[in-house]
């Protein structure tokens, strides 16, 4: 998947699905919200107009104005500077656990599915065992036993997202085993672990990227929740899903303290399905016919 | 038929037995020690610690332990809450009906919204219809729906006052109170299974409209309305309704936030409050419920697949 700009007349199908991508102007808006969400997170510390975790007596409870944008908490804390740098917790959160899932993930499903037999038997039997718990109850349940802290949270999230790649590479591995440039590899006397990461790999990455960013809007929505329940951000570090779960009691005297942190969560996962779906289509080479 | 059937259970059994290792390892994630934790204000007392750890077999090998937990657990002894002093497994059914209600008219908010939906952005592909359809199956897809919960409460609750903010009444106390106070849940629960169910129709519907059979009915001048409603639907319901019975499974995991949201004393709220109580055994118990409930429908799907696929019964 490189992209290669040297010619204009040989376009390499990485930058085809690029162009795709481009094209697709939902895609594209998702991934505008995406970057801004990214760029918050990262400048919050200087974007910010309060201190996040600053309490105070004078500004308990104040409604949206042009001071405190999104109104102020029952801590007198600015919910705007809370949001902005919430969006670390829940990018964070999202992105790494995904990624873990998939370092951990994919080397076990490739193994199963170049090696077979027995090997694949087992990996394939502990996958299927972990899918039969719904992601959520399984995060929930791991996040308890582990204890309260995010990076408790992005663990039993990483955990419960494993094996969706598993089974991903699992079967992208069988399929192209059948191929014959993989049994060309393997004539000339490649590894297996060679043939794996060199020929196999390379192959399975657009089904990769898509699956990883539409689980990365699930991990996300998965942090909101554990965070929710108070097994995720511990308090008074700010995260979007605890800010609803201090939010909730003040519904009637302060909705502004439930609507924009849940506004967040709303928007990015969004972001991340329009990403994914536009991947998908981009990626796809059947839609290089039409 | 018999011989399938023998043969997928053959498959689930081992699935299952790798779930319990799997379900039994949790405890051994737990940071410090269980007898400590339960003996709480006592915790000084060695003689208590001890006899803790010998009621709950702590001072006995791992293997033993699990080997324990497993015999227990299939004869239905799912553990016993440390904190409600009751047997999780009659929690657990003491629980379930208020899920299952919820569950079933979550479903049926769902199937009302996401076929006719799915239909609709099929037949009227790439126009207004479809994008609007599109549009709404992907936000309820992306909408965190405890809080979709905690803005229909603001709405329907704190602003208009049309409906209870919480709290639950079962339907044979009082079945008009009783869906007062779970339309609101069902309804954030069903939206994101309607989102899925619309894709799954949609393409579903899309294959079913290019098939021949289809044009040949047309061709004969057969209404376009029952050519999509007699012909293509009723084809493309096979594979929504395989799926739909597995999204039911995922109903579970939405209950669980939407039951603490809207206090209902169900499945979801009594893993919740197993883990803020670190009632430990509840929360595995709930784990292998849910596990067992989701292999069972799979199953179940199977089966429904099989029975309204005709070209399957044969073979």
């Amino acid at each position: 998947m490189s992209a290669t700009l040297a010619s204009p007349r040989f376009q390499s199908p990485g930058w085809r699905a690029a162009r795709r991508f481009a094209r697709h102007r939902l895609a594209m808006a998702g991934l505008l919200v995406v970057v801004a969400f990214v760029l918050a997170a990262l400048l919050a510390p200087w974007i910010a107009p309060y201190d996040p975790i600053a309490t105070s007596w004078t500004r308990i409870r104040k409604p949206p104005s042009e001071l405190y944008w999104f109104g102020t908490d029952e801590n007198g804390r600015d919910v705007f500077s809370r949001v902005l740098w919430g969006a670390r917790a829940s990018l964070m959160a999202g992105v790494i656990s995904v990624l873990a899932a998939c370092c951990f993930g994919v080397p076990f499903g490739l193994l199963a599915g170049m090696a077979g037999g027995w090997v694949d038997a087992v990996v394939s039997r502990i996958a299927d065992a972990m899918l039969s718990v719904p992601f959520l109850i399984l995060a929930i349940a791991l996040a308890a036993f582990l204890g309260p802290a995010l990076q408790n949270a992005m663990l039993a999230i990483a955990i419960s997202a494993t094996p969706i790649f598993v089974r991903l590479a699992r079967g992208m591995a069988l399929e192209a085993k059948t191929a014959e440039w993989v049994d060309a590899s393997r004539a000339i006397g490649n590894a297996p672990a060679v043939t794996a990461v060199r020929h196999v790999l390379p192959n399975i990455l657009p089904a990769l990227l898509v699956q990883a960013t539409l689980a990365i809007a699930e991990a996300i929505i998965a942090e909101a929740s554990l965070s929710f329940l108070g097994l995720g951000q511990q308090p008074p570090d700010p995260s979007w899903g605890s800010m609803l779960n201090g939010a909730q009691r003040f519904l009637t005297q302060a909705p502004w303290m439930s609507i924009y942190p849940g506004m967040a969560i709303f928007l990015v996962v969004l972001a991340f399905n329009l990403v994914g779906d536009g991947l998908r289509d981009a990626l796809d080479p059947r839609a290089e016919m039409r | 038929m018999l011989r399938w059937l023998l043969k997928r259970v053959g498959q689930i059994l081992p699935t299952l037995l790798i779930l319990s290792v799997l379900i039994f390892a949790l405890q051994q994630l737990m940071p410090g020690d269980p007898a400590v934790i339960l003996a709480g204000e006592e915790r000084g007392d060695a003689q208590v610690l001890a006899e803790i750890r010998a009621e709950l077999m702590l001072d006995r090998p791992v293997w033993q332990q699990y080997l324990a937990w497993l015999g227990r657990v299939l004869v239905g002894d799912f553990g016993f809450s440390w904190r409600i002093r009751m047997p999780v497994a009659q929690l657990i059914l003491e629980k379930l009906p208020v899920t299952l209600q919820l569950g079933l008219m979550a479903f049926v908010i769902a199937v009302i919204i996401g076929v006719p939906a799915g239909v609709i952005s099929a037949v009227w592909r790439d126009k207004p219809a479809d994008w609007a359809a599109n549009g709404l199956a992907l936000a309820g897809i992306s909408m965190p729906n405890f809080w979709l919960g905690i803005m229909m409460i603001l709405l329907f609750s704190v602003q208009l006052g049309w409906l209870p903010p919480s709290g639950y009444v079962s339907l044979a106390e009082d079945w008009r109170q009783s869906l007062a106070t779970t339309i609101m849940p069902a309804f954030v629960l069903g939206t994101g299974i309607a989102g899925v169910l619309m894709r799954h129709t949609r393409a579903a519907m899309l294959s079913a409209l290019s098939q021949d059979y289809v044009r040949t009915a047309r061709a004969k001048g057969v209404a376009p309305a029952w050519v999509i409603l007699r012909h293509a639907l009723r084809n493309a319901l096979i594979p929504v309704v395989t799926l739909g019975t597995i999204e039911l499974g995922r109903l579970l995991a939405g209950a669980v936030l939407t039951e603490q949201i809207f206090t209902i004393p169900g499945f979801g709220k009594l893993i919740v409050d197993a883990v803020f109580n670190r009632d430990y055994p509840v929360v595995q118990g709930v784990v292998l419920a849910t596990a067992l409930i989701f292999v069972l429908l799979s199953l179940l799907a199977d089966l429904l697949y099989m029975a309204i696929n005709p070209r399957l019964r044969t073979s």
